[in-house]
């Protein structure tokens, strides 16, 4: 399967007679940034030793009461006022009984009828245009602990220490058509939250898993098709590959005149396709009810605007800021804000360097670099004073843009101020007129017979000048002014 | 001198307060007898043996400023006691060893008091009777093969037969004044969130509630304090400004208004409860009190509401007994068959059948008809009492519909042993506190009880009419020491 070769934007499945539309819906969990769990004080901090962050509440045992995690909840409605969503001013955590091993209650404490979070927006850019998804609700629920069944060929062994850590249910409408949309809402998700600090995105570590529904019906149709859930897929990639498959499973059993059953699936990512779990009948009877051991949650106007008055500016604030105020693309824009860290970087490359040429150096050289070192740029090898130090030097013709490079691929080694990288090898540009005349007289003498062939309309030679002047100064000569000499001697 | 087990809980502290007897006498004087009463069945687990040494220990370095000083107590074996096995009644728990202390209990702890042992009770705290304990069912002091009520019926049993000073039990439904009524002793139901529940077996959390159960309303009021605290670790737990009710005991009933409601007078209620009650009545017009006809009509709806809300939560709550973790686990070739042998093996029938009533209530397609329907009959019937409460101070009633019936007699007729929480159960779903007094004896010279329903968090004041009530009925309790 290749993802890419699809017209991403307009994502359809067609057969002989037939086009289909695909129609997506996410349930991102998406796991709350806390150092404690969402019902006890146990650690949250992964990669620890099996069964060393439970708790006798994480763990079930007899006479053991759930106390609500304050710092949870905030983070929770934080979220919600990210995404442009109503926050319910009472909601209920409900029990959501079912036995598995790795569930020590018996039960996950969630919410069923009354979430926390109500209807709310994000905003996509798409190449032509935004689209807006519809975000149905966000509830907080637990999570279970981690059955693993590889060590032994016998027994399965139980890890508690996800076993009630705070997730948070983001819950989309019908809204995504196609693979870029499903990539770019999750990104977008993931930005927001790291925006406001209540979730780290990270997928490899399990904070952000989704579950993906998918149906499939004729171009033109009003009405939605049958769905299947595909659970807990964990990475974009996965998700894509997952709803390119189901997809086509679906259409394939429409061509033939079947009908899709709604089902539950799962994602085998080494087979690269999906298979039932469990069908409708077999579906689980949870027997919600509301946990009589807490109380419901009910929020003043005071403690909402209290969080909403410290929630920080957000990727599409930040977007038309940058837009407006720097004069940046859309495009440039949208790369800037997607990641908050980015945007605080380029905030202060350009607090005291030219916005143009810091907008070209960090998308061009140091998104590069970081891709290139696998790094985030919180963790970028060259600190945002220094890189503004170097477009400064750049923008005075202290160094052309080709040294530049070569200081930055310095600088990477090892943060070093770039003036003084400059002073230290001498690569300081060369613009004094009379040297560099000195230096385009000299190439003129020794090349007369090119200059010949110039002079009878071979323009192309005017680079060979260029490069032999800039060889000559050993790359320092201002690049603009050999031109002006050269143009002027050349005549 | 007078035999140290016949002493008040009060009593004792005054004596050790003032020197004239050890803890250690006192504790011995408890274990020997209980040593001698093991007929009865009141203890699972016995702590004779700690409790001596904490005694000495106690004697050695006495602090005689506590309320509880030196004092051993048998407590009910769903509170959950560090290093002390915890049962809950069941198979499924039985070598069930906590590493923490519920809260209530650790409030009698810091107050002095002294662990004595675990006593029986039913499964779970599910049943009316005792009988449905997996440690066998407990004979009642007050009479051979007499039930000693249920839940609490190892307290009520070892209190009246006075194998323990003074014992807490829990209540869901009745489980405290049901057996206080049977046994001729004293029981509170505290208002729900008054006493933590961390740390006790849950059986139907938003009815539980531990209460004090002892020989008379003095005591009460005094174990009462003790036990009664706010605490974090329960969110259910109430943050109000809590009396010192041992203090503030006093008998003044005079110019009280109490209300007698029309819907507790049952059909086929027997003479004997008729009179029992009439009996109240006089008591408090001649005290002074202020008798006022009253009306909670929604009563009828309580005992079918009762068993759909406390099956509900208990299908839920007990699911943690799997095998997985800790107690009773069965093998089985999966983990499902793991899960069906464990909690087949592990828990008794009338567990069995309130997890199945639970489960169905809550399923898809019934919810709405059961379980919500339940839970808005509840609230109308919270609202019944708000509405009488705005013109009386506290209501009277029996506790009971009956005396004490023998062993094995209703345990084969669940329906029949859930009609005797008929008068217990309303206060339960309202959230309210009740107080179970000894109010007289029937023909056979079985104890009858009054029960005395307040105000929310108002504990103090039905504590008061209860002293006044008791000075006047001067109940004497007839038990022979037939099994010792």
């Amino acid at each position: 399967m290749d993802l890419v070769s699809k017209d991403q934007n307009k994502y359809s499945i067609k057969r002989e007679n037939n086009e289909y539309e695909v129609v997506i819906g996410l349930e991102v969990h998406a796991q709350v940034l806390s150092e404690s769990k969402l019902f006890s004080t146990s650690s949250t901090k992964f990669g620890a030793e099996p069964n060393t962050q439970v708790s006798l509440v994480d763990a079930a045992f007899p006479g053991m009461l759930p106390v609500i995690n304050e710092f949870c909840i905030k983070q929770a409605v934080k979220t919600g006022i990210g995404l442009n969503a109503k926050i319910n001013k009472k909601s209920i955590f409900d029990r959501k009984n079912y036995f598995y091993a790795d569930l020590p209650q018996g039960y996950q404490i969630s919410q069923y009828k009354n979430p926390i979070v109500g209807e709310g927006t994000v905003i996509l850019d798409l190449p032509d245009g935004e689209k807006s998804i519809g975000i149905e609700r966000l509830h907080l629920e637990q999570d279970a602990g981690k059955s693993i069944h590889d060590i032994d060929p016998q027994n399965t062994f139980v890890d508690l220490n996800r076993s009630g850590v705070a997730l948070m249910e983001i819950v989309s409408k019908p809204d995504l058509r196609s693979l870029e949309e499903v990539n770019l809402y999750i990104k977008k998700l993931r930005s927001i939250m790291k925006y406001l600090g209540t979730c780290d995105g990270n997928m490899q570590e399990g904070s952000l898993r989704a579950d993906v529904n998918i149906s499939v019906r004729k171009k033109g149709d009003k009405d939605l098709g049958t769905r299947c859930e595909i659970k807990n897929v964990n990475s974009i990639k996965f998700m894509q590959m997952a709803i390119d498959y189901e997809a086509n499973r679906q259409v394939d059993i429409l061509e033939e005149g079947g009908k899709i059953d709604q089902e539950t699936r799962l994602f085998d990512t080494k087979k690269n396709e999906t298979r039932s779990m469990r069908s409708k009948e077999d579906a689980h009877d949870y027997r919600y009810f509301p946990d009589p051991d807490l109380l419901p949650l009910e929020f003043t106007d005071e403690f909402i605007n209290e969080l909403k008055k410290n929630i920080p500016e957000l990727p599409d604030e930040k977007k038309k800021r940058f837009i407006e105020k720097f004069k940046l693309s859309p495009y440039e824009a949208n790369i800037l804000v997607s990641d908050i860290d980015t945007s605080k970087y380029f905030e202060a490359v350009i607090k005291k360097s030219d916005i143009k040429l810091s907008t070209n150096w960090i998308t061009g050289e140091l998104f590069a670099l970081l891709n290139e070192k696998n790094l985030e740029i919180s963790k970028s090898p060259i600190s945002a004073l220094n890189l503004s130090k170097l477009i400064n030097l750049i923008k005075d013709g202290t160094i052309s843009g080709k040294i530049a490079k070569s200081v930055f691929e310095i600088m990477a080694v090892g943060d070093a101020d770039p003036q003084k990288i400059i002073e230290e090898k001498g690569l300081k540009q060369q613009s004094d007129p009379k040297e560099l005349e000195k230096i385009v007289d000299k190439v003129i003498n020794e090349n007369q017979d090119k200059v010949k062939e110039f002079k009878l309309g071979k323009d192309k030679l005017f680079g060979f000048f260029v490069g032999q002047v800039m060889k000559i100064s050993g790359g320092k000569a201002n690049p603009q002014l050999v031109n002006d000499i050269l143009k002027k001697k050349l005549k | 001198m007078t035999n140290i087990t016949d002493l008040t809980l009060t009593e004792l502290v005054n004596k050790i307060k003032k020197k004239e007897v050890s803890s250690r006498e006192i504790t011995n004087a408890y274990v020997n007898r209980s040593e001698k009463s093991k007929k009865l069945n009141t203890y699972i687990t016995d702590n004779f043996e700690n409790a001596l040494k904490k005694a000495s220990d106690f004697d050695n370095n006495p602090n005689y400023e506590k309320k509880l000083p030196g004092i051993p107590i048998a407590v009910k074996d769903l509170f959950c006691t560090k290093d002390v096995k915890t049962t809950a009644g069941s198979k499924i728990l039985n070598n069930f060893i906590p590493t923490y202390e519920s809260t209530v209990t650790e409030n009698l702890w810091k107050e002095g008091s002294i662990l004595l042992g675990k006593l029986n009770c039913d499964e779970f705290a599910m049943g009316s009777s005792n009988e449905t304990s997996f440690f066998g069912n407990v004979q009642s002091p007050i009479g051979k093969n007499l039930v000693p009520g249920g839940s609490s019926g190892g307290s009520a049993s070892a209190l009246a037969a006075k194998l323990t000073p003074a014992t807490i039990g829990t209540d869901t439904g009745g489980s405290i004044r049901q057996p206080a009524s049977f046994t001729g002793t004293v029981g509170l139901k505290p208002t729900y969130g008054a006493c933590s529940r961390y740390g006790i077996v849950a059986f139907a959390s938003s009815l539980d509630q531990a209460g004090p159960m002892t020989g008379n309303v003095k005591d009460c009021s005094l174990l009462f304090d003790v036990m009664c605290s706010y605490d974090i670790k329960d969110s259910t737990s109430v943050n109000f400004k809590r009396k010192n009710y041992f203090k503030e005991l006093n008998n003044s009933i005079k110019g009280k208004k109490i209300g007698i409601p029309k819907e507790y007078r049952v059909d086929g209620m027997s003479k004997e409860i008729e009179d029992l009650w009439q009996k109240g009545i006089n008591i408090i017009k001649d005290s002074g009190a202020e008798v006022i006809d009253i009306s909670l009509p929604n009563t009828k709806y309580a005992l079918p509401a009762y068993y759909i809300v406390a099956p509900a939560e208990a299908s839920s709550n007990l699911a943690r007994y799997d095998g997985v973790k800790y107690g009773f686990r069965s093998e089985g070739k999966n983990l499902i068959e793991m899960y069906e042998n464990t909690r087949s093996k592990g828990f008794g029938d009338e567990v069995k059948r309130r997890i199945m009533i639970g489960t169905y209530v809550l399923s898809s397609g019934y919810y709405d008809a059961y379980y919500l329907k339940a839970q808005k009959v509840r609230k109308l019937i919270k609202n019944d009492f708000d509405e009488v409460y705005k013109k009386v101070d506290a209501i009277l009633t029996p506790s009971t519909p009956s005396s004490a019936f023998t062993i094995g007699e209703k345990s084969n007729d669940p329906v029949s042993m859930y009609l005797n929480d008929i008068f217990t159960v309303p206060i339960n779903l309202a959230g309210l506190p009740a107080i179970s007094i000894p109010g007289g004896h029937d023909s056979k010279g079985y104890p009858l009880g009054l029960q005395i329903i307040g105000k929310t968090f108002d504990e103090q004041n039905i504590i008061n009419i209860a002293y006044a009530m008791e000075n006047q009925i001067n109940f004497k309790n007839q038990i022979k020491d037939w099994w010792i």
